[in-house]
Parts: structure tokens; sequence; C-alpha cells
């Protein structure tokens, strides 16, 4: 394996670094939170880091010709393909670096995919990179909830009846989407133990951000985080409360922040105030009826996503992480 | 450092071996990157030889057996652009299942070296030789060629690292070996040494398009109507480029491991005075030439073209080959439903070849051989009477005949 660099955590908002990898040159919606996303990422990575774009809003908005705002070295991926770019990538590097035909170094190898594109159609390729722990690699979902690039159209990542293109409410059925949300970073963290890191995250909570990427690319071997990303045009709100519905998922209780480290599961942030009893939920209603995706939602549907909510954290194994539990003898 | 390669193959050597085991043997060679493999009869061959070669410390290379061919595609495509050398391969429908892959490594010239056991596409399901799958890319920038024996598998697989790989191509290139003919059958290979096929492959450099970074680059943007055109074109004009580094690098080639044919484009067997001349691609060779020989006995002139590169399509060697005979007579071991004639691809291609030409001969299509059903001599005869009746009467009844089908 080869060794990892030295990027320390940070303390304290003022020690982030300010040299910016991704910059100006992008066309990403007003109040884009996964353009955030991106700038975080690479902001904690620093620039001896390559980074591999699957197909998605942060390919197609993101990279115009002649006008990049990768200053890191850059390269679109197929839909399905961040686990096989990452790996691609680092296998490259790793058996040059070895047979002496590139200068031994550790670059940084980031691969990164929508919810559509993790969650849905790249989801073999993630898990078989998470089985190479010869390569230091990242791969990050950030996750719009649904394939905003294409018009919105609902993934195995949306919320439970979320209006999308694919989904929409209409005169006979109102609930188009009668799946729920896959749960994805467990589902890999579970799957594949040899990993080290696993984590969710959110760009509302940039400090936190910034570190997770950091430990994920300094732990050694693959590692995964998934990112909620709020996304104006395809919640339907108004691109100001970007940063707010990201705070507002995780205070309802239906994103949770952890990290899970060799094996252990560390909720943080206010996730982890709310399963050590400090901080009370605030209730689902307050995040749905702030988005127009759930605009057609009745008072029995709130409930019910209240209801799905409430036995994630109070019949779960590990709550809003796990979603069963060992059967009393 | 001397690594195990360079003293595994200080001499050369005879072995009895099958082409796979011998494109195997090319990958230790030429000192491969990064290999990816996934399971699907009949190419899989290379790939436990490959692993076998690794387990056994003959060459250094990162072996991914990925979890679809999509992946494995993909895989080699990226270490490809950080400047790896790499091989990979597939067959039938696996090669389908990676198409995506296979479209964007060349859009993106990334000059990854695979091999195709050609193999019918299922369904129904079977294990014998079509060229349809290999031939589904000739339209997206690979580089084609079709070989016929193991010695040849291995020669060239060295060149095609070598064409891929020169800076005026960076296009992918696909080694077809038809299945179980080539990938399982042993003949006497000649294997060079490492130090000779040094002289001859040069490191693959990509130069100022190495995704690294110290050349921050960004790889395939978004340029939709603005630039794609002029990419296409890009990949056009390289495409027209690899035709003199094709034939440089076979000139350099025999000069350094002293075999091959005059041209590396087409094979020409018993051509001089044929008045019938068949083309085919892969081993329907050995058939062929054996029919020929018996015809020849019995004063028939007949000749054999095996076309090697289907993509750069040798157009001008087979106007000149085929200018002086009266009919020629397109064997493929491929289909191409509801195409001109309903005939087969190799016949519809070199029928538009030759179109131009002022004085044509007649051409006449054979589907032979599908789903690995043999084509004997008899089978040939039946072609060779039938193309003979046609420059008789002057008259072709069928464009496009299926020989050895049950009616």
């Amino acid at each position: 394996m080869t060794t990892v660099q030295d990027l320390p955590q940070v303390r304290g908002v003022k020690n982030i670094p300010l040299e910016e990898q991704f910059t100006s040159g992008h066309r990403t919606c007003q109040g884009c939170e996964s353009a955030l996303v991106m700038r975080l990422m690479v902001k904690a990575s620093g620039p001896r880091t390559i980074v591999l774009g699957s197909t998605g809003c942060m390919y197609v908005a993101n990279t115009t010709y002649y006008s990049t705002p990768w200053v890191v070295p850059w390269m679109h991926t197929q839909l399905g393909s961040s686990g096989s770019a990452a790996t691609g990538t680092a296998a490259g590097l790793a058996s040059m670096m070895r047979k002496g035909k590139m200068q031994e170094e550790p670059i940084n190898v980031i691969a990164f995919c929508g919810d559509g594109g993790g969650v849905d159609m790249g989801l073999s390729a993630i898990s078989a990179a998470l089985q190479h722990d010869e390569y230091n690699l990242l791969i990050l979902c950030y996750d719009n909830e649904s394939y905003a690039n294409t018009d919105i159209q609902v993934s195995g990542s949306s919320p439970w009846g979320a209006n999308s293109t694919f989904s929409p409410p209409g005169s006979e059925t109102r609930i188009m989407n009668k799946r729920w949300k896959k749960n994805t970073a467990p589902m890999l963290a579970t799957g594949h133990p040899g990993v080290r890191y696993v984590a969710t995250a959110c760009g509302s909570y940039g400090l936190d951000f910034n570190n997770k990427i950091r430990r994920a690319l300094t732990i050694g071997g693959p590692t995964f985080i998934h990112s909620i990303d709020p996304c104006p045009k395809g919640w339907d709100y108004d691109p100001k409360y970007s940063h707010e519905l990201g705070m507002l998922a995780v205070e309802v209780g239906l994103w949770v922040q952890y990290e899970i480290i060799d094996g252990e599961l560390i909720l943080n942030g206010p996730s982890r105030a709310i399963a050590r009893g400090i901080r009370k939920r605030k209730p689902v209603e307050d995040y749905l009826l702030r988005q127009g995706r759930f605009a057609h939602f009745t008072q029995e549907d709130i409930k019910f996503f209240q209801e799905q909510v409430d036995e994630s954290w109070e019949k779960w194994w590990a709550p809003g992480v796990v979603p069963f539990h060992l059967r009393e003898e | 450092m001397t690594t195990t390669t360079q003293t595994m193959f200080q001499t050369e050597s005879e072995e009895l071996i099958s082409g796979s085991e011998a494109i195997a043997l090319a990958c230790a060679l030429a000192d491969v990157d990064v290999i990816t493999a996934y399971p699907i009869r009949p190419y899989d061959t290379v790939m436990q030889y490959v692993s076998q070669l690794k387990a056994n410390g003959a060459f250094d290379c990162d072996f991914i057996v990925a979890e679809s061919e999509h992946s494995q595609f993909e895989i080699v495509k990226h270490a490809s652009a950080v400047g790896a050398r790499t091989f990979c391969g597939s067959s039938g429908v696996g090669w389908f299942y990676a198409f995506e892959a296979i479209a964007v490594t060349a859009g993106l010239r990334m000059p990854v070296v695979a091999m195709v056991g050609n193999r019918a596409l299922d369904d129904p399901g079977a294990f014998g030789v079509e060229h349809n799958d290999a031939l589904a890319v000739r339209d997206l920038g690979w580089m084609l060629y079709w070989v016929a024996t193991a010695q040849e598998a291995l020669d060239i697989a060295l060149m095609a690292w070598r064409v891929a790989e020169d800076p005026n191509v960076f296009l992918p290139m696909a080694i077809s070996c038809d299945g179980s003919f080539l990938t399982h059958s042993q003949a006497l290979v000649n294997v060079p040494t490492a130090r000779d096929v040094q002289r001859f492959l040069p490191p693959y450099n990509r130069g100022n398009l190495q995704l690294h970074p110290d050349n921050p680059i960004t790889v395939a943007p978004q340029v939709n109507e603005d630039w794609l055109m002029e990419i296409r074109r890009q990949s056009h004009e390289a495409m027209i480029k690899a035709v003199p580094v094709i034939k440089d690098a076979y000139a350099e080639f025999k000069d350094i491991f002293k075999r091959g044919d005059p041209s590396p484009f087409i094979e020409e067997y018993m051509t001089d005075d044929a008045e019938i001349i068949i083309v085919g691609m892969g081993t329907l060779a050995l058939p062929v030439r054996v029919a020929i020989r018996r015809l020849r006995e019995q004063g028939r002139k007949i000749g054999f073209v095996r076309v090697k590169f289907f993509r750069p399509f040798p157009t001008d060697e087979l106007r000149e080959v085929l200018s002086g005979c009266k009919a020629v007579c397109v064997v493929d071991r491929d289909y191409s439903f509801g195409s001109p004639s309903f005939a087969g691809v190799l016949f519809n291609d070199l029928r538009s070849a030759l179109y131009p030409m002022e004085k044509r001969p007649q051409v006449l299509n054979f589907i032979a051989g599908l789903g690995g059903r043999e084509v004997h001599v008899n089978d040939v005869n039946d072609m060779i009477n039938i193309t003979q009746k046609a420059i008789d009467t002057g008259i072709i009844e069928q464009e496009s005949t299926w020989i050895g089908v049950r009616e």
C-alpha cells in the first residue's frame, strides 16, 4: 500500500486552508449545495489530488470546455463508474510507482458520484472498489435525492412520495414513488467490514465535512462518504435556504451524521445530541413543508413519514443507521 | 533493478501454446502495468494465463478481477489516463456489457489493448465463434485486428501497444481471436526475448495528456455542439495517421524479430494469377488454404486474401490485390440483418471499398461458420462453384448465400 498524505484534522473554521482547488467557471444553479460539497472536498484534500467525476450535475454543470473550475487534475467517468474510476486511477499510480515508472508520492484519489450514479447504477462498482484494501481512494456520493441533471427524476435515494418528473402526483395516484430511501452508507459499511472509514456528511457543517474528507484520505485503503445535498431545483425551495435545509434534515432526524471508523460507529453533531437525549428531534413536518416536492402531502402522508423516522430512531439497532435488531432470546 | 521479466525472457524459446497463452506472454514481455479480468468463455483463458504468470512472479502488474465487464474496461481506461500500460478483454455479450466503457475509451483516445475471444452473442447460448461481437465497435475508433495463428496473436499484441500508444494515434486496439480455434488450440510459437521487445516497444508516454497533479488538466468536460465535431474530427485523423504508424512499426517488427508478412494489413495466398479470390478473416484461413491447394492441383486459379486489420480498413491494399480478378468471394463469419443485400459486415465494407474502381470484379457474399460451426473444405468448394457460375453466366443469382446451414 502506498503511503498517505499528511492532512491533519482541523480545529476551528479559521484553520481550513485558504487555497481553493475548485473555483469559478462552473455553471451550477444558484444555491447548489453540491457545488459547495465539491469545493469543501478538494479544499480538504489539497493540490496533490486527482478527482474523477461520474456523470451527473457535478459533471454537466461543473465542467464546460475552456472554463473548468477544477484546479486539481479532473477526469470524467461514466455514470456507474465512480468505483471503477477510483480503482483504475489508484491501480495505475500504484503500479507505475512500484515499478519505478513514476516518482513515488502519495496522491489522493477521489471519485464522486451523485445518488443516481452511486446509490443506483454504480453500486456494484463501488462495492468492488471497497474490496481492494491495497488502494487508497475515496468515493464521495453527493446525494441530491434525484437525477437532478436530467430534469429531476426519482432515484433509489429519493425520499418516499417526493414529486419528481418520473413520480408526479396525479389525480388518481398521489404517491407515485413508493420506495423508501436506500440506506446506502450502512449497507456499504456492513458489506465491506475491511473498509476502515465510512461516513455521512452534510455541507451545512463545513468544518465537520473538511475533517471527514481528511480522515477518509489518510486512514488508508478505500473509503466512502455519503453527503446529503439540498437542491433548490429538485426539492423546490428558495435557493437561499439550502444551508438551512441541510441542517433541518439532520435536526428532524431524517439524515443521521456519523462516522464508522475501524468498525466503531460514532454519531456526531446534532445526531449525537439527539441520540444522547440532549436535544429533541424536530418534527419532520418542519422539513417537509419547506419543500415543493412534498407540497402534495396530506396530513396522513406526513404522519406516515414521521412514523418511519420515529421507528428508525426508536426500534433500530443503531438509531437511524442499522435497521434491524437482535431478537431477544 | 532487474525485473523477473528480464530474467525469464533472456533467450528466445519455442513453446507449444494457445493463442490466449501467447497473448498472456506478450503482456509479460510488454511489462503491462494494469490488467483487468472478468470471466466469460472463451477469451478468459488469457486471464487464466496472466494470473498464473503474475502468481509465479513472471511479471509485475496490478491484476484486478473486476465485478463486471463494464468495470473491467472502465478500470483500464482510467489506469491508461494516468499513464499506465493496460490490457483487458472479453467475449460475446461480455464485450457488449462493457459497451459504454468501450465507446468512451475510444472517444477519450486511451490506448487500451483488448483481446476479444470472438463468440456468438447469446441468446440462445453458444460458446463458438462469430465476429459480431468485435465488429459491433467498428465505427467507434477502435483499431480492430483479426488473428489467424497463435504466433500472430503474440506478435500483434506487441504491435498493438506500439501502435496504440503512438502519440499520433492514441486509439485503443482490439485483437480478435476466433473462439476455440485460436483461444484454445495450441501451436508452436516463437517467444522473443525481453530485450528485443524493449527495443521494439518504447514505454507508454502520455505526455501533456497525462492525468497527474503535476499536469492538472480537465479531461472530457462538456463540449456539446461547440466542440464535439472538432473532437470527432481528431479521432478521424488519428485513424488516418494510424496507417503509416502501423506500416513503420511492422517494418521495424520484421527487422527485429525476423518474421511477418509483406503487408501488416492483409495476407495474400496464391493471388498472383487468381481469377477468384476468397476474402475472409481469422482462422477461416486454414480450410480455405487447403481447399485452394487442392483446386490448384486441378488447375483452378483460386487465391485468398485474409483481412488482418479491419479498422483501419485496408482499402488501398484490397483494391490493388482484387483489381485483377474476375470475382471476389467474401466469407463472413458474421451477419448484419437487414443490411444492404441482407449480407455480412465484411462483404458490405469490402464491396463499398471496391465501388470507385474502374473495372470492378463481381462480389459475392457467403455467410458461414456461425456459432463456431466448422467451415469445411467442401463448404469452400461450394462457395467457389457458386462464384464460378456467376463468372460463367455473368449473373449473380444471389448476392449473399448461407453455406452449411440446414434449410
